[in-house]
């Protein structure tokens, strides 16, 4: 592919390296969408759902129903209503949805913060304990530990998230009192702060109201740790098993035949050399809390991404549908990318 | 008579598996003083792990006893992790067989000398470097200054094991174990890093074990020879004398070597009694 081409010697590899990256990344990211629009669309033309009931009714007469058709363009032939659509996309008009009425993409700038916050802290919350956690079981293999980690790993893929999501506020919110309930922010705090990243946490600390602030933390605590819990279970199962590769490594041997600390063995060699493929594993169980946490945004009613392609698929509501899988969509091309930059940085190999 | 070096007495090891116990040494014995010691033998004879044994770094299931293991009067089986990290690396040191492995792939040649020199000297960071710089130098690389900021995979084989090289020698130890320090290389760089393998060991004084497949190799370039066969010394020998070999296994050796001068061929397969296994 493309990224072969800067492989090649010279003088400007690095820059060279950058450009065919971003062109790279332009084609791949445009393509990606354009492929998701036209299946989305697709499908959303096929299926048995009428859009237009949605609007009028079911018990609305032919001509009402029929005006209401025309006026979404629905009498057009397929490749006209797909090649609107897009005129329209491009200037960044994804239709409004019947829903809510609004632009579906005041819509998705509105959800997408709830979601972007609830899986980067429970990306990080995962990260921060899954790698100690996988780091530890591999070199205290065959330990307690290592039998901890394991179960923990084991059970994090087989309990439903829902059954364990419901649990938790059964006995932290309900009966301890020790977390806030569902939602993102109590109402009496919500007027405290004006939204302009729409991430919560941090509109709150911006503006030095720190009452919201605990009190949006404590909504959050929950829902984060669950996901936390989710992407810790698999984070540090792989890290267990890339460390127990890296540790059978002769440069691990060199590294202790030089007097080295076990401490700087593991952590400064081993990790270092794990971490490689750790980064396209984080990245995945990053993208699958961005797209996946849908049990999780229902059970703690938490507005994000998730609840609303749910909430419009389950209403017809195509453009909201179309919007949000394009979202999804952009995120997981820019994940990609990310990640890619973060293996070049870490393996000189691959440079 | 000056106190040996390192001391050797009856070394065991044992890996306890599941299917067994296997007995990878059984018994060594031999004492090192500022000399070259070369041991040989057949692959699985229990070569490195006797390399490793000296060092502290048998892995997991692995068992080490001895009457004696000690290095320079310290018991290497009683001193303390601290102890054994501070004579690892500082004082005694060990050349791989594949520098391709056993080079750190994400770091660079200059980092990792830098680090084996730090674990050892408190020195900063820019005499570390300088230092290494030295070393560098000292194992004939052509351009220091450009191998040092070069990764593993960015290097020669020859190179990669001279960086090795480098590497543990940076903190002047007293002895150095190589463990077929050139089986991974092809002849002519293998030639030349066996050169400077002995130039710096005879430079520093050290005491060195060679460990190799190759009798000749051995002989050419120690004071002494081990010959080791299914974890036993089943000789002792100078090199000069290795005509003198008693053991039949070792005379299998030599006569398998080809000479220039009278061809034998086939060459002669080397046969091996059950008994020597005892
Ligand atoms: N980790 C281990 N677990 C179990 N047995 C082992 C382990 N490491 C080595 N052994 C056993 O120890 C014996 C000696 O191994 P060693 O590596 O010392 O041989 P060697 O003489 O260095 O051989 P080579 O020339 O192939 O390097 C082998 O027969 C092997 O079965
Ligand atoms: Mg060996």
């Amino acid at each position: 592919m493309a990224s072969s081409i800067a492989n090649g010697g010279g003088g400007h590899d690095a820059l060279r390296f950058y450009l065919t990256k971003t062109a790279q990344f332009f084609l791949v990211l445009a393509t990606t969408l354009l492929g998701l629009v036209a299946v989305t669309f697709i499908i959303g033309r096929v299926v048995p759902i009428d859009p237009v009931l949605a609007i009028v009714g079911d018990r609305a007469p032919a001509h009402v129903y029929e005006r209401a058709r025309q006026e979404l363009g629905l009498d057009l032939p397929l490749i006209q209503q797909f090649w609107i659509y897009l005129k329209k996309a491009v200037t960044g008009d994804f239709g409004n949805s019947v829903l809510t009425t609004n632009p579906v993409m005041t819509d998705i700038a509105n959800a997408f913060p709830a979601t972007f916050e609830l899986a980067t802290l429970g990306t990080i919350i995962g990260t921060i304990i899954g790698i100690p956690l996988g780091v530890l079981a591999a070199v205290k293999r065959g330990t307690l530990i290592d039998q901890v980690v394991r179960f923990l790993g084991l059970a994090g893929y087989s309990i439903p998230i829902f059954w364990l999501g419901l649990m938790g506020l059964l006995l932290f919110y309900a009966k301890l009192g020790w977390v806030a309930g569902p939602g993102r922010i109590d109402v009496t705090y919500s007027y405290l702060y004006t939204p302009i990243t729409g991430i919560v946490l941090i509109d709150t600390a911006m503006q030095g109201q720190w009452d919201a602030f605990w009190n949006a933390v404590s909504h959050i605590l929950l829902p984060a740790c669950l996901l936390g819990y989710f992407s810790l279970a698999y984070i540090s199962r792989m890290t267990r098993s890339f460390m127990l590769n890296e540790l059978a490594q002769e440069y691990v041997i060199a590294a202790r035949v030089k007097g080295l600390s076990e401490m700087r063995v593991i952590w400064r060699h081993a990790l270092r050399n794990a971490a490689v493929p750790l980064v396209t594993v984080i990245a995945l169980s990053y993208a699958n809390l961005l797209e996946g946490s849908v049990l999780t945004e229902t059970v703690f009613a938490w507005p994000g991404l998730g609840q609303y392609i749910t909430n419009s698929l389950q209403n017809a509501d195509m453009n909201a549908v179309l919007g949000g899988t394009l979202a999804i969509g952009t995120v997981f091309v820019l994940l990609n990318l990310v990640s890619d930059l973060l293996y070049r940085l870490l393996d000189p190999r691959t440079r | 008579m000056m106190k040996p070096l390192l001391e050797v007495e009856d070394l065991h090891v044992r890996f306890h598996l599941r299917t067994g116990i296997v007995e990878a040494v059984r018994g060594v014995s031999f004492q090192l003083g500022r000399e070259r010691l070369g041991i040989v033998g057949e692959s699985g004879s229990g070569k490195s792990q006797t390399g490793r044994a000296i060092l502290g770094l048998t892995p997991p299931p692995g068992e080490v006893t001895a009457k004696r293991l000690a290095f320079d009067g310290v018991d290497l089986l009683t001193a303390s992790k601290r102890t054994l990290r501070t004579l690892r690396g500082g004082r005694i040191s060990m050349v791989m067989q594949d520098p391709k492995y056993s080079l750190n792939p994400v770091m660079t040649i200059g980092e990792q000398i830098i680090e084996a020199y730090q674990a050892h000297a408190k020195a900063s960071r820019a005499e570390a470097r300088d230092k290494a710089l030295a070393m560098l130098e000292a194992v004939k690389m052509r351009d220091p200054v450009r191998v040092f900021s070069l990764y593993p995979h960015e290097v020669s084989g020859g190179m990669g094991q001279r960086a090795m090289i480098a590497m543990m020698l940076v903190t002047d130890p007293d002895l150095l174990i190589a463990d077929e320090p050139t089986s991974a290389l092809d002849v002519t760089v293998s030639m030349e890093v066996l050169r400077i393998l002995d130039e710096l060991v005879a430079e520093r004084g050290m005491g060195l074990v060679f460990i190799s497949h190759d009798l000749k190799l051995v002989s050419s370039f120690c004071d002494r020879v081990l010959v080791m066969y299914a974890g036993r010394v089943v000789e002792e020998l100078e090199a000069r004398n290795l005509h003198e070999a008693k053991h039949p296994y070792t005379q299998g050796l030599m006569r398998c070597l080809p000479t220039l001068a009278n061809d034998v061929r086939p060459l002669p397969t080397l046969n091996r009694d059950p008994s020597w296994a005892l």
